[in-house]
């Protein structure tokens, strides 16, 4: 959708320069564009690539290795139902079913109010809580179809906002360096030059 | 390279001992190698190969593809390494073909076939593609997978010229590495790594590199194709020969490929000393041009308004009969040649000798777009001299625009922290970020430029540390070039001891220029003395004065003044319709013999198919004219032309007007006008992949003097000097300097050449909003 705010520019440059390569900053800025827009735009790629001196095909590269980076929006909410083994043997498959017939939307897609998005998802790495799901990567341990239905009621009902905070903004991208070991903010004219600290030197 | 292996007894009598030399054994074989060399690369010069994929020997390697794995022994027995990631050691011993390794090559190929689509019936590569050979020669034969492959769309264009099919690839990283670190457009990337990795452009971001056709020829596979080349031959039925490229006066090694007598492919060959393999788009693709309908076949006169086909004996007599009588009536003066870079050695050296027999003193083989052939008197440094030079001093146009190869090089010099770059440049080039300095300058200013960075003691320093190149040519085609020679006077009277690399950039004019084609007047002269009426004859030697020359009004005034008009050439251009007699010359391919590329170094031309029509070499054409004119220049045969001297390093600094540029009106923006890769050039407008890639005509300036202007971006506007205006579409664009106004050089649509004058200094516009 778009390129990154004025404010979001200011918190990218205070990223930039906590790491001796700005490059390094890319997928922290990342989670900032997904915050931003909900997810990942393909303008917000380019500008990203603009602030930290790659082309936009190498920040596409990078973030399309990372499952929780989005390029087309998503629901409010991400449902993600484990599939693999253990959570497929105690019903997971069922669990799918009910929550697809529910929403009345496949795995992949949102709902058309834009609330839901479902997905199938690889091991959560609680096969012992089997079967679980994550709302916005927030565990739901041993769900059966009807506390499913609670979940999604409450979910419509706007009763876990305070618990479950919307999509996008998971990023912990505002932890503050101190200015003393940061490495300074870098203008994004001059991200090929080697910080000050480096003194010249090849950082690698 | 320096590892020839060294017979025992010359070991024993050996005094001084290599710090570098280690010796290894490769299967049982002892191998000399340098300290820091892989395996692979070591055992490339035994007998054994070890298979590869990802390995190239001109890139980093990445121990991606896992072919090449063999054993070394080690202290708890022989254990597998990666052999184009591991480097030699002294008495290191290395198996290639054990029980163990073929078990491990066998598995790999296995695996890299597991998804691959199997499909080399239709495939390009098939044929000559590794994946397959190496399949055959250290592949299993068989395989344990049934389950389903992976499905991509077949072939998606990812380029205008290169289609990428992601069925066939097998993540090698070769095209991907290549775009980063040889190119610098890292355009292309690894995507959706993990079990649906794929190489993609970012999705409206298409791969226009200039260097794309390198990753097709790099491809182990069939993954990347070239457009120009799909479906239309197989490997086993081409037929090839090596010959150097005269796109540009690089001088890249290249092998023509053909089926049928038709011109395929080039591909890059791999010279140490100039382009390391390898080609830029446009040398590599405008092979379309010789098989282009649009060529002279044979010879033609004008008959009442038209030129109408004839025999070679009636052409050549018209064209004989013109020049003496031209010569009787108004002296040897009144003859007049222009061109000859896009000759052969040989062809330039039979109409030089043609030339001289007939005492002509006007031809010049430029056409008023280059600089003074002083430049090659004066002390020359090679390409190698320049990318091993603490310092480069780049006083040229833009290398990635013109001569795309020589920017490669030096930006590997540059990348790998070899050579400091010094540019001096008026918009930002291909090279700037990679150039320790880069000092933006006003056309005319450059002098300034030069005394200012000579005086500051950081430059002076670096220019102190080591040897200095200075890369010398045109940078702007809206000036006088006696700015360019004022400039690199400056340096070399402050640093007697550089050296120069001559940029310029028409195919062989280094060569033709060594066989006489120049004469003391240049082509401005000459085109002059045509407009003032003074010359019968202009010969024209693949030269196009109406598309190349800047200064447009001159070039008509001389075609209309000039008596008659014989032009030697390919293809039909501007100027070659305006001719009175058409001599077709045969094609790059078509005839052999030696160019000279911008060092100097002479390299093989080879013809592979027979020439169109009945055109014909150009030598073959002096020579021809000359026994009708009766002018003995002692030619039988192309083997009576191979001497061409080296001219003497005789010249310290070149002749330079003592000009200065005008103060410029605040008003006013000073023109920069300079070459994109892709232009009008005849070979690239009959290239039909390439004649699209042309960016057109408009005018660019930086994005803080529109604002002053208030001028509308991707409208068109009207650019004025006092005497004349023409109509450009405005472009921003952060690169050009502020105060100054960039225009591509022969573009599709306006010719900004309408505002050039050769006898301006420089050229200041103003840029007006047409409403």
């Amino acid at each position: 959708m778009s390129r990154l705010t004025d404010a979001n520019i200011a918190i990218a440059y205070e990223i930039i320069g906590r790491y001796p390569r700005p490059k390094s900053a890319l997928i922290p800025i990342l989670h900032l564009a997904q915050e931003q827009d909900g997810y990942v735009a393909q303008d917000a790629m380019k500008h990203i690539a603009e602030l930290v001196g790659v082309t936009p095909a190498e920040v596409f590269g990078t973030a399309s290795f990372y499952e929780m980076f989005k390029f087309e929006p998503v629901g409010k909410y991400l449902l993600n139902i484990c599939g693999t083994m253990s959570c497929a043997l105690m019903g997971a498959e069922e669990l799918m079913h009910h929550a697809e017939k529910r929403l009345g939307i496949k795995a992949g897609s949102t709902t058309p109010d834009g609330l839901i998005t479902l997905e199938h998802a690889e091991c959560q790495a609680a096969c012992t809580e089997a079967p679980c799901l994550q709302v916005n990567y927030r565990y739901r341990f041993k769900m059966t179809p009807g506390e499913l239905d609670t979940l999604i009621d409450d979910l419509a009902a706007g009763k876990l906002t305070d618990e479950i905070p919307a999509h996008g903004v998971l990023a912990t991208v505002r932890q503050r360096i101190p200015a003393e070991r940061g490495v300074g903010a870098v203008a994004p004219e001059k991200v090929n030059e080697s910080p000050q600290w480096l003194d010249g030197k090849p950082a690698l | 390279m320096s590892t020839t292996e060294s017979t025992p007894d010359q070991v024993e009598t050996e005094v001084v001992v290599d710090p570098n030399a280690v010796s290894l054994t490769i299967n049982g074989k002892t191998v000399a190698a340098r300290k820091g060399e892989l395996i692979i690369a070591a055992a490339d010069r035994t007998s054994d190969f070890i298979p590869r994929f990802c390995y190239h020997p001109r890139m980093k390697p990445v121990g991606m593809c896992r072919q090449c794995l063999v054993e070394v022994e080690g202290p708890r027995g022989p254990m597998m390494v990666v052999s184009c990631m591991t480097p030699v050691a002294e008495g290191q011993v290395v198996h290639t073909a054990t029980e163990q390794v073929k078990k491990a090559q066998e598995g790999i190929l296995e695996l890299l076939l597991a998804n691959h689509p199997l499909d080399c019936p239709v495939c390009d590569k098939g044929g000559e593609c590794p994946l397959q050979d190496q399949a055959f020669s250290h592949g299993p034969g068989e395989s344990r997978y049934v389950e389903e492959k992976r499905h991509y769309e077949k072939p998606i264009p990812i380029s205008d010229l290169v289609f990428l099919d992601r069925e066939r690839c097998i993540l090698c990283d070769r095209c991907t590495r290549f775009a980063s670190e040889v190119a610098g457009d890292p355009l292309i990337s690894f995507t959706h790594r993990g079990n649906n990795t794929q190489v993609l452009t970012f999705p409206d971001e298409p791969f226009a590199s200039y260097f794309s056709g390198n990753t097709v020829q790099i491809c182990p596979v069939g993954a990347l194709t070239a457009k120009p080349y799909r479906f239309k031959a197989r490997p086993w039925d081409l037929e090839e020969t090596q010959s150097t490229c005269t796109s540009c006066s690089v001088g890249c090694a290249t092998v023509i490929q053909s089926s049928r007598d038709q011109v395929l492919r080039f591909q890059g060959h791999d010279n140490d000393e100039v382009n390391w393999g390898w080609l830029c788009d446009r040398g590599r693709f405008n092979f379309e041009s010789i098989n282009s309908e649009n060529r002279f076949t044979t010879p033609l006169v004008r008959e009442n308004a038209s030129l109408v086909p004839t025999s070679w004996s009636k052409a050549l007599e018209v064209a004989a009969r013109t020049i003496r009588m031209a010569v009787s009536s108004k002296g040897a003066n009144s003859v007049a040649i222009l061109g000859g870079a896009r000759l052969a050695n040989e062809d330039a050296r039979a109409w030089a000798l043609l030339a001289n027999n007939l005492g002509l003193t006007m031809h010049d083989a430029q056409l008023d777009d280059g600089l003074s052939t002083e430049v090659f008197h004066l002390p020359q440094a090679t390409i190698n001299d320049a990318t091993s030079a603490t310092t480069v001093i780049l006083l040229s146009p833009d290398l990635k625009e013109e001569l795309p190869v020589l920017y490669l090089r030096l930006r590997d010099a540059a990348t790998k922290n070899r050579t400091r770059i010094i540019e001096f440049t008026t918009k930002a080039s291909g090279l700037t970020r990679y150039a320790w300095k880069s000092v933006n300058y006003e056309p005319g200013a450059q002098v300034a430029a030069v005394a200012a960075a000579l005086n500051d003691s950081e430059i002076a320093n670096q220019m102190r540390k080591g040897n200095v190149v200075i890369v010398l040519g045109r940078a702007n085609l809206a000036e006088s070039s006696d700015f360019t020679a004022q400039a690199y006077n400056a340096i070399a009277t402050a640093f007697p001891a550089v050296t120069v690399l001559p940029v310029l950039r028409r195919g062989n004019i280094r060569g033709a220029v060594a066989a006489g084609l120049a004469s003391e007047n240049n082509a401005r002269s000459i085109l002059t003395a045509a407009s003032e009426g003074h010359i019968e004859c202009l010969i024209l030697l693949g030269a196009d004065p109406l598309s190349d020359v800047p200064d447009l009004d001159l070039v008509r005034r001389a075609l209309a003044g000039a008596q008659n008009v014989i032009a030697v050439d390919t293809f039909p251009t501007a100027s070659t319709l305006r001719a009175d007699v058409v001599l077709p010359a045969a094609a790059y391919a078509e005839r052999g013999g030696t160019t000279t590329n911008l060092e100097g170094r002479i390299l093989p031309l080879s013809q592979k198919i027979t020439a169109r029509g009945t055109s014909r070499p150009d030598w073959m054409i002096a020579t021809e004219l000359a026994e009708q004119l009766g002018a003995d220049i002692g030619v039988e045969s192309i083997n009576d032309l191979t001497a061409i001297e080296v001219p003497a390093q005789a010249l310290q600094v070149l002749s330079a007007a003592g000009i200065s540029a005008p103060e410029r009106n605040s008003y006013d923006l000073r023109l920069v006008v300079s070459r994109k890769m892709y232009d009008n050039a005849v070979s690239t407008v009959t290239s039909p992949s390439l004649a699209q890639l042309s960016i057109g005509a408009g005018i660019y300036l930086n994005p803080r003097d529109i604002e002053r202007l208030g001028a509308p971006v991707g409208k068109d506007v009207k650019v004025s000097t006092s005497l004349k205006s023409v109509i450009l579409t405005l472009h921003a664009d952060e690169s050009v300097l502020k105060g100054t106004a960039w225009v591509p050089f022969n573009q599709p649509g306006t010719d900004i050449r309408e505002l050039l004058n050769a006898n301006d200094l420089i050229v200041d516009v103003r840029v007006e909003n047409l409403s």
